[in-house]
């Protein structure tokens, strides 16, 4: 059940989505539909190069794919503010849950803060988004 | 260091907002829904047009800040903003460009680590407002020291 914008309340969550594990296809169709090409996100010797165990997702693929937990509401509004700090690394097979609670409304607002964790509850990132409603 | 670089813009670019990126960019965020490309489903919804996901902006060309250009392996994207007037309508074209507003470096715990901050912004053909973002992206001393040389 998808809660109806204006019957929210601080502290109320929109129902959780678990994304799949992390494929490199999803990072390689991310590269190419965002022009982000840079290798650390694709090929596992660049990554290794830049220190890291493996190839790690762009930051921006989690950011993009959290907007999803607003997608029910496109007909009532539009994401005003969309702000995010990044804290965490994404791997390859990890797990990532996005996740919105409501931190304050206004009359034709919705505040929310938003995170994605992975599967041990760290943070990847973490930030807030404001919803116009019309 | 890179202070020499506060204050520096890029001239304006168009930017087409393309139907096929649109739903290109929406499929690889695992967000496919009609109203981001499917025409009947954007005239008949309160938008009357087909929209754009709100990070679906990171993909447009913002211009060229000169000589900054040849920072690009080994940055981190630390903090990332989006703020909109309206959503980004498919079909219409934006005017982009960037400004860099901020450097300043910290300690970490990796090193003296530096933060450069740039804003871009959308206008319509008409020079509207219709987004901004602020980017903050982090560069390592290894980077920094390849920039001085």
């Amino acid at each position: 059940m998808i809660p109806i914008l204006w019957d929210l309340e601080v502290g109320d969550t929109l129902p959780e989505i678990q994304l799949p594990p992390v494929t490199r296809i999803d990072l390689i169709k991310y590269a190419g539909a965002s022009g982000d090409y840079n290798p650390i996100h694709t090929i596992d010797d660049e990554a290794k190069k830049a220190g890291l165990p493996g190839v790690i997702a762009h930051g921006m693929w989690t950011m993009g794919n959290l907007a999803k937990l607003f997608t029910p509401y496109l007909e009532k509004g539009f994401i005003q503010d969309y702000q995010v700090r990044f804290m965490g690394m994404v791997f390859l097979e990890d797990r990532i849950t996005l996740k919105a609670t409501v931190k304050a409304t206004e009359e034709s607002k919705v505040t929310f803060s938003v995170k994605a964790v992975n599967e041990a509850d760290q943070e990847i990132l973490a930030g807030h988004i404001v919803y116009q409603v019309f | 260091m890179l202070s020499q670089f506060i204050g520096m813009r890029s001239d304006k670019v168009m930017n087409p907002i393309e139907r096929g990126a649109v739903k290109k960019f929406a499929e690889a965020i695992g967000d496919p829904h009609p109203l981001y490309f499917d025409e009947e489903t954007g005239k008949n919804s309160i938008h009357q047009c087909n929209i754009a996901p709100p990070t679906f902006a990171i993909t447009l060309d913002y211009g060229i800040i000169p000589n900054l250009q040849r920072i690009g392996a080994g940055l981190i994207h630390g903090e990332q903003q989006f703020h909109y007037q309206r959503p980004l309508h498919v079909g219409e074209k934006i005017q982009c460009y960037q400004q860099i507003t901020d450097y300043y470096e910290k300690k970490g715990k990796l090193g003296e680590m530096g933060f450069l901050v740039a804003e871009k912004r959308g206008l319509n053909e008409d020079g509207h407002f219709i987004f901004a973002m602020k980017q903050v992206v982090i560069l390592n001393e290894t980077i920094r020291r390849g920039l001085k040389s």
